[in-house]
């Protein structure tokens, strides 16, 4: 019965969506403000509708209620609690539910929040908003409902994919699909503006925190999703270049040059075009991240889920969005007059070469990632472009960027002097050399990219620093300390994401350049040694999980006399699915991370164990971390709170125009 | 019932990598062995090397690596030894030759490109005239009329 209501909300939904993408757009068009005062409430009632109808989906899936399609083909009633909820989305059908239900709940707090937005603006926002949702919505009934029945209920289910099982990644979708659907409001935004003709500083000082919001959701949601990979797949790594990964990161870059290019229009009024197109590529590569995991089209490791029949819609839905959207722009884009007069040295010029760099690299994830395809269907060439093609022609624009980052952040607006920038810069460079020489030469005759890696993220750090602390102006130390901590919090937002940008670098090349790996079989109640670690294998023994079955290995490791963790690498084999899985076990530390590995039991007695040192591995995410946090705290700056009232009381002066 | 899962869990057990029964004695020509492991592509794998994936044919592989370099081959030969047999579709890092070259070098001349076409912009940004401070034609009209006015 709930189900029934469920599927009853979802084509309620759809409906409402139909005239949420009309009557507002009409009604605005034609001035007609009763018909453009239906968008918010039309957006509210999608809200609730595709709510409920996510919350009969959970529901089945709770009890597990087997006569579903989805229900059967993607759980099991041994399962944990935790996935059975996060197996409402670990599917197809449950996935693009979760899609559209942030999509609507964005579309509701624009609806909840705009009150300050020009009215004509608000309501074409909510229907740009509403088409989309209209889009997927469709796609959902027509390709893929979840509320589909099967006739004979079977007995029991076939389980969700082991991998998935796992709390890293019960949450990565969800953060991920926050940041996709995020950029749907810059998009609308920008669509908006386009049927309008106009933007100003305003506009940008609304799509700011949704590009931002939408950006930060990203960073947490890819920081997860490597986070797992690394613990999960059973070898440490951490980032593959697979599809997939270069599916949510070709959003992430465009939404961090899009919130850096909105700045720009917001305090100069300059790069007004640039920021629309940047904002309908941004969510045109959400499309494409979609469409490419969806779709199944390019193999993947990801692509439990794909179905390549369902891929010729959402092709269909990202070109009428992406492609409508950029003949509207060029129609209307010499529409956007640019204000501010800037000089070549000035941060607009530094937030120009952001935005080249950002576009570009993402660009050459783009053109890695569809390559194979390409060269399949015009060169008849079977290729694959693998990581090695990512690292070269990707990390130069990565390396240009953590150079010119500190100046271009310190730079003041319209016109500024080069030298009088660097000046303040000079101790973070050369703190930047002593560590890049300290971490040569304790190692030896290994690759450069451990001191570049450290040169260029301790720039970006001790930079990041001294633009904070350059704020806090002139006068005796002490006074400039407490100033500090009364610095808008946009101000700490911005050096902790550049911080956190350089923590990161330093985590990626400390952990590539010195990895210390051995692999061996040991017997039981053997001593190894590994990178100065002393590791015993005390014992193997099998053990009985809720729907798994586990070969657990106690093993210490010792360094001199102390022992330093008790560690309890896993094999799990789930025979629901017949799939095996690692666990490794992995003591965390600030410096470095022990990571170790059980395999199978050898012919000879023994087992086989893979120890890994990984230096400055926890870096990498503690790095995405600070990055997120910085977005957050630029999110709750007092300027936008501010912006919102003052806005609405400038719509009660208007009469003087 | 539990005799019969733990029989399933020994058949599907998955192996290490790379398994310590592979690994050569000499250091060195392991680590050139890794090194070219890990630019081979698992045919079978979706977007996995050789050196990270649990499949038998990347098992093969890998050994086989390892007898070519035991025999003496280079890098280079070990890695044309291996497209012969598999087909180009095995190399994680493409060729820069023929079509491929268009995948290398689009992101170097679009880079170009947009650095150009940026600063043909700014310069032309940073020479125009404030336009804030001039009027436009409808705002002059309106004050002329009220300045006759």
């Amino acid at each position: 019965m709930i189900t029934e209501l469920g599927h009853v909300a979802l084509i309620l939904a759809l409906g409402v969506a139909i005239v949420q993408t009309i009557v507002p757009l009409i009604g605005a068009q034609k001035g007609w403000s009763g018909w453009m005062a239906v968008a918010a409430p039309a957006a509210t009632l999608q809200f609730i509708f595709i709510a409920a109808a996510f919350g009969a989906l959970t529901h089945a899936f709770v009890t597990s209620d087997f006569s579903l399609h989805v229900v059967w083909a993607n759980s099991h009633s041994a399962k944990p609690m935790l996935y059975k909820i996060s197996g409402v989305w670990g599917n197809h059908e449950g996935s693009m539910m979760l899609w559209v239900l942030i999509l609507a709940l964005f579309g509701a707090t624009a609806a909840w929040f705009g009150g300050g937005l020009p009215p004509r603006l608000k309501a074409r926002v909510l229907s740009v908003q509403g088409s989309i949702g209209l889009a997927f919505l469709g796609f959902i009934v027509f390709t893929s409902n979840p509320f589909l029945r099967l006739q004979v209920p079977p007995f029991d289910g076939r389980d969700l994919n082991p991998l998935l099982q796992d709390p890293g990644l019960a949450f990565h979708p969800p953060f991920l699909y926050l940041g996709y659907v995020g950029l749907s409001m810059a998009f609308s935004f920008a669509v908006a503006a386009l049927i309008e003709g106009r933007v100003d500083a305003a506009w940008a000082r609304w799509v700011r925190p949704w590009t931002l919001a939408a950006w930060v959701f990203l960073t947490i949601g890819i920081g997860l999703g490597s986070w797992w990979a690394y613990y999960e797949l059973g070898w440490g790594g951490f980032w593959f270049w697979d599809p997939v990964e270069n599916a949510s990161f070709m959003p992430w870059l465009f939404a961090a040059a899009l919130l850096h290019s909105a700045i720009v229009v917001e305090k100069r009024e300059a790069l007004k075009s640039w920021t629309i197109l940047l904002a309908i590529l941004a969510f045109g590569f959400s499309l494409i991240g979609t469409f490419i995991v969806r779709s199944g089209i390019i193999t993947s490791v990801h692509s439990f889920a794909s179905d390549p029949t369902r891929g010729v819609f959402i092709l269909g839905i990202l070109a009428f969005f992406t492609g409508g959207a950029l003949i509207l722009y060029a129609a209307r884009a010499s529409a956007m007059e640019a204000r501010g007069v800037f000089s070549m040295v000035s941060r607009e010029t530094a937030l120009v070469v952001n935005n080249i760099l950002l576009a570009v690299s993402s660009f050459v994830v783009f053109i890695g990632t569809v390559w194979p395809l390409a060269a399949e269907m015009f060169f008849g060439r079977k290729l694959s472009v693998g990581a090695p093609f990512f690292e070269a022609a990707f990390t130069p624009f990565m390396v240009v960027l953590a150079i010119i980052l500190p100046v271009g952040a310190m730079l003041p607006w319209k016109r500024a002097r080069l030298g009088r920038v660097i000046k303040p810069l000079i101790p973070a460079m050369g703190l930047a050399v002593a560590v890049a020489l300290l971490a040569w030469t304790l190692q030896t005759g290994r690759t450069i990219l451990g001191p570049v890696g450290f040169l260029l993220g301790t720039w970006l750090v001790a930079g990041a620093l001294t633009d904070l602390f350059g704020r806090t102006g002139r006068g005796p130390i002490g006074q400039r300390l407490s100033r500090l901590t009364r610095l808008p919090r946009a101000d700490w937002g911005k050096a902790s994401a550049h911080a956190g940008l350089g923590i990161t670098f330093m985590g990626i090349a400390g952990l590539l350049a010195w990895q210390a790996e051995d692999i061996r079989v040991a017997q039981v109640g053997e001593t190894f040694e590994v990178a100065g670690y002393a590791i015993t294998l005390d014992e193997v023994h099998r053990e009985q999980g809720p729907n798994y079955i586990s070969t657990t290995a106690t093993m210490e490791v010792h360094k001199g006399d102390a022992l330093i963790a008790l560690l309890h690498p896993e094999k799990r084999v789930y025979p629901v699915q017949g799939m095996p899985t690692t666990e490794a076990a992995i003591a965390n530390g600030f410096w470095r991370d022990i990571y170790l590995v059980i395999g199978d039991p050898q012919e000879g007695g023994g087992w086989a164990v893979r120890t890994f040192i990984k230096p400055f591995a926890n870096w990498i995410w503690a790095g995405t971390l600070i990055m997120a946090l910085g977005g957050l705290l630029s999110l709750s700056d007092r300027r936008y709170r501010v912006a919102a009232g003052a806005a609405r009381a400038q719509i009660q002066g208007v009469p003087a125009e | 019932m539990k005799k019969l899962l733990l029989a399933l869990a020994l058949i599907a057990s998955p192996a290490l990598a790379v398994n310590p029964d592979e690994v050569l004695d000499d250091p060195a020509l392991e680590a050139r062995a890794r090194d070219i492991s890990a630019g081979l592509r698992c045919v079978v794998c979706q977007g996995e090397n050789i050196d990270e994936s649990n499949a038998d044919i990347a098992r093969d592989l890998r050994i086989l690596v390892r007898e070519r370099l035991v025999a003496g081959d280079s890098d280079q030969q070990v890695m044309d030894f291996i497209v012969d047999r598999y087909g180009e579709y095995v190399l994680m890092k493409p060729t820069q030759e023929g079509a491929n070259l268009l995948l290398w070098w689009a992101g170097p001349v679009l880079f170009v490109l947009a650095l150009a076409g940026a600063g043909l912009y700014l310069r032309r940004r940073a020479q125009s005239p404030e336009p804030g401070d001039a009027l436009s034609a409808a705002e002059q009209a309106r004050l002329d009329e009220l300045m006759k006015g």
